[in-house]
């Protein structure tokens, strides 16, 4: 089995540097010259589920407000700084996190921390940025309102996590943004914006000591700890209902899902392993297979494993027009009930335990991807060595394992369903 | 397996980019200095190379472009060049269907393909030694795609799913190919890149063949591989790869109508229960990179990042910060096309103003830069701005073979792309002042998309204003 992981790169480990400030910021920088450019990310601990109560959309208000006028500079000022040295910076909220990233020229280095400083410090959250990014974000909801892909989400994060933060729009809807107030996102960015829980990843023209100066500046005068509200775990909730959305159109978007499996339980790597089998993104996976090349039920069709700090799913989706709903749902059903039951073929075993190996490469090819990733397996809580223990854990997931976990993540196939259209004889 | 409108650039694994925003030398271009070393060659039997060395990470981009996308097909064939790259997974006289994209996915690779107005490419990416894997069987599906029935009619229902899902389903883009459809009266981009329902069903066998036969051939193809390689290694496997498909003597001819002037301004809209939010598009027919005169492209280009490119747009300080009638707006410049092509502008209404206020306020910015033109201080911020993208470029090698293998597709030169930083350089704010002629109301459509319950017009209406020049 771990003859899988030899064709790899030497150490990817190797290459990460960590830099600890002298204030004690962290970071993991990869350093590299070969293109004059520097991207950052940093990721907050808390995202939209330290939502105030009633108040679903304040963490995305608030991240979507950090780049609209901070310190001196009010929001035209701010776009103005950025755009004259053509920095990119972007923050937003995720379920769990809340996250900034940053893209600069090396020359404009200086400047762009300078920025990222104010941003994340002195934010303004003033009258006018506050008003016209609430319509921004009330108009995008109105256009999803009956796009089925949207739709279909809606219900079934509501019936996933009903009565938890996971089953709010991290977004917001049309009734909870138009009653946010200043003094809601205030108290939100304090839940968030702290030292604890910070994880920064750094790619790019810039060297450990210049880096460490700037982390002081960016993150040492943020509060040590911030006070966030305790989540409770969460069990997907559902299984076995079956929801229609009535939307007038002639496909009907399906979503369906289950009880997953968290991110730190040992059978993790060999669920991704049994899920990539189901429908992971490949020509070759059993949904694509079945559902799509033999019968030509729908373009789209996948599954995946969905984990939160304190939930995991396993969830997928397709699109078909409403005459072939039923016939999509029995052949997604009965792949699912056949690999829970029989397990995979030993050569699909080995055909997703080498496409996950060799795929990690292409993870790596971008400074923004990496910078992600990076940031990414620090807030799952690893260490640089995963970087390099990853593929030789997918290489050792046996049959008995991925049989075993197959069994446990799919149990008795029963699917929560969602269904945004008109779909026939359901 | 995807459709991308032209110059999209399609995001991996079947997805449509939405907004068009463009494989232009404006998305991504390296500058001259310290950008990446390309290079480039010709096989004796016509087939392009282009190498784009990266080696900071140990994987390529391998893709294969031919120059013939939606507007090349047949009348009554619409959706065929996009139907024939779906058949192109189906397999060949030497590999059964599903073999390259098994192998493909034992390598832990990426792979897919997607349809332009202009141009239809192909990609895998791998770690570096897997290359010559990926020409052989590229060149394999170049000469020998095997079609029966078996595999043609399930693949077609799938692309009538794609239609459903991207199109039937969503009234804006059901509005959007309507205002194709009325910008463009007589050239083929007026089609959609899919095709129209009623001819897909129709499409067979023997269309996909003719069009292969017609079109799949080296001389018609662009080779580009971007990544961890050199030039002159990429040049040999490709000579004893590629070197063996038979030439088909020259190259097959585009022939497409040209669309005439532009008379009348046209006004489409679509009314539907779904829609609850309202929302403006303008669609201006313009000089692309390939046809314009000297300079008056990069103009278009930096006039499409003056009046709309985010939040220091001319179009977002005055509808949505100072006047508050929008809540976005915006404009941007599709350039990379071998045709007439298009530039937009687009404004979503605050509550309570109508499409035709958002129409009017945008009319009265163009107005203005046409009548008074634009500061140097904006326009320097432009400039860096978009000459920057060069860099930017730089950190992505398949942002990089995308926006080579485009541009070449429409029949741009490595040069022109080499000279785009200094062309935007020279753009004056008189060039950009002028610029402005090209969105005289004439040359133009305006899209409505409204809801159902605001007026009982017809779902879909085109009208066409008496207002010529």
């Amino acid at each position: 089995m771990t003859a899988l992981a030899t064709a790899e790169t030497p150490s990817r480990s190797a290459s990460v540097q960590k830099v600890v400030s002298k204030g004690g910021i962290e970071a993991w920088l990869v350093e590299d010259y070969a293109v004059p450019l520097v991207a950052l990310e940093c990721a907050f601990q808390g995202g939209a589920a330290q939502d105030p109560v009633g108040k679903p959309g304040a963490m995305t208000l608030f991240a979507g407000l950090l780049d609209e006028g901070a310190g001196s500079l009010d929001a035209a000022a701010f776009h103005q700084a950025l755009d004259e040295d053509a920095i990119e910076l972007s923050f937003s909220a995720d379920r769990d996190v809340t996250t900034g990233r940053m893209q600069t020229l090396a020359r404009n280095v200086p400047r762009a921390f300078e920025l990222l400083r104010l941003a994340v410090n002195e934010a303004r959250l003033d009258a006018e940025p506050f008003e016209r990014v609430t319509g921004q974000m009330m108009a995008s909801l109105k256009r999803e309102a009956n796009d089925p892909d949207y739709a279909a989400g809606r219900t079934f994060r509501a019936l996933s996590y009903p009565g938890h933060p996971y089953g709010l729009p991290v977004r917001g809807d049309l009734t909870s943004l138009p009653s946010l107030t200043r003094g809601d996102l205030v108290e939100t960015g304090r839940r968030v914006l702290a030292r604890d829980g910070l994880k920064i990843a750094v790619v790019g023209a810039i060297d450990a000591v210049s880096l460490g100066t700037y982390l002081d500046d960016v993150f040492g005068a943020l509060p040590a700890k911030g006070d966030r509200l305790v989540i409770p775990d969460v069990v997907f909730s559902g299984e076995g209902r079956r929801q229609v959305v009535d939307l007038d159109i002639p496909q009907s978007n399906i979503r369906f899902g289950r009880q997953g499996i968290a991110r730190k339980d040992d059978d993790f790597i060999a669920a991704s392993v049994v899920n990539h089998i189901l429908g992971g993104g490949i020509f070759s996976a059993r949904l694509f297979r079945e559902v799509r090349e033999k019968r030509g039920l729908a373009y789209s069709v996948y599954s995946q494993l969905v984990t939160f700090d304190h939930a995991a799913m396993m969830s997928g989706g397709t699109s078909t027009k409403n005459e072939r709903v039923v016939e999509s749902l029995d052949v997604i059903q009965e792949q699912i009930r056949d690999l829970a039951e029989a397990g995979p073929t030993e050569e699909e075993l080995d055909k997703a335990r080498k496409y996950l190996i060799g795929s990690y490469a292409l993870r790596f090819d971008t400074s923004t991807k990496i910078a992600a990733h990076l940031v990414h397996l620090q807030t799952e809580g690893f260490d640089v060595d995963y970087l390099d223990a990853r593929n030789k854990l997918i290489a050792g997931v046996t049959m008995e394992d991925a049989k075993r976990v197959a069994k446990r993540l799919f149990g008795d196939g029963s699917l929560l369903v969602v269904i945004a259209g008109r779909p026939e004889n359901l | 397996m995807s459709q991308g409108q032209s110059g999209v650039a399609s995001p991996v694994h079947g997805s449509l980019g939405s907004a068009p925003a463009g494989l232009t030398p404006s998305a991504a271009t390296p500058s001259k200095a310290g950008g990446p070393n390309i290079s480039q060659a010709r096989l004796a039997n016509g087939l392009d190379i282009v190498v784009i060395p990266d080696h900071r990470a140990p994987v390529i981009t391998h893709m294969v472009w031919y120059r013939n996308g939606s507007a090349d097909d047949p009348l009554g064939k619409s959706g065929i060049a996009h139907f024939l790259e779906h058949l192109m997974f189906k397999g060949t006289r030497n590999h059964k269907q599903g073999e390259f994209s098994e192998l493909i996915a034992d390598f832990g690779g990426q792979e897919n393909a997607f349809t332009s107005n202009d141009y239809t490419a192909y990609f895998q990416r791998v770690a570096r030694e897997h290359l010559r894997v990926c020409m052989e069987y590229e060149a394999d599906r170049m000469k020998n795609l095997v079609l029966s029935d078996e595999v043609v009619a399930p693949e077609r229902e799938v692309v009538m799913e794609e239609r459903r899902m991207r199109t039937d389903s969503d009234p804006s883009d059901l509005l959007n190919e309507a205002v194709q459809a009325a910008l463009y009266t007589h050239h083929p981009y007026g089609k959609p890149i899919i095709g129209w329902s009623h001819e897909i069903e129709s499409l067979d066998r023997q269309d996909a063949l003719a069009y292969y036969d017609r079109f799949y051939t080296p001389e018609n193809a662009i080779l580009v591989v971007a990544g961890d390689v050199e030039a002159d290694e990429v040049l040999a496997l490709a000579t004893e790869v590629y070197g063996g498909i038979a030439t088909h003597g020259a190259p097959p001819r585009r022939s497409r109508p040209r669309e005439p002037e532009p008379r009348a301004h046209r006004v489409v809209k679509m009314v539907d229960e779904k829609v609850e939010q309202p929302t403006h598009q303008g669609v201006f027919l313009v000089p692309s990179y390939k046809t314009a005169a000297p300079g008056e492209a990069e103009a278009l280009e930096v006039l499409g990042h003056l009046l709309g490119a985010g939040p220091t747009s001319l179009l977002f300080k005055t509808l949505v910060v100072k006047d508050k009638v929008a809540v976005a707006a915006g404009a941007y410049y599709q350039g990379t096309a071998v045709d007439q092509t298009r530039f937009y502008v687009y404004g979503i209404p605050a509550p309570g103003i109508s499409l035709e206020d958002i129409d009017a306020a945008i009319d009265a910015v163009v107005a203005k830069v046409s009548a008074e033109g634009v500061s140097e201080a904006d326009l320097n911020r432009a400039k860096t701005r978009l000459v920057a993208e060069a860099t930017y470029a730089q950190d992505n090698q398949s942002t990089l073979a995308r926006w080579y293998g485009s541009s070449l597709s429409v029949g741009l030169t490595l040069e022109d792309i080499a000279q785009w930083p200094s062309r935007i350089e020279a753009v004056s704010a008189e060039d950009v002042k002028k610029a402005t002629r090209w969105l005289a109301k004439h040359r133009g459509v305006t899209g409505f998309l409204l809801p159902a319950e605001r007026s009982g017009e017809h779902s879909l209406a085109v009208e066409t204003e008496a207002e010529t020049v």
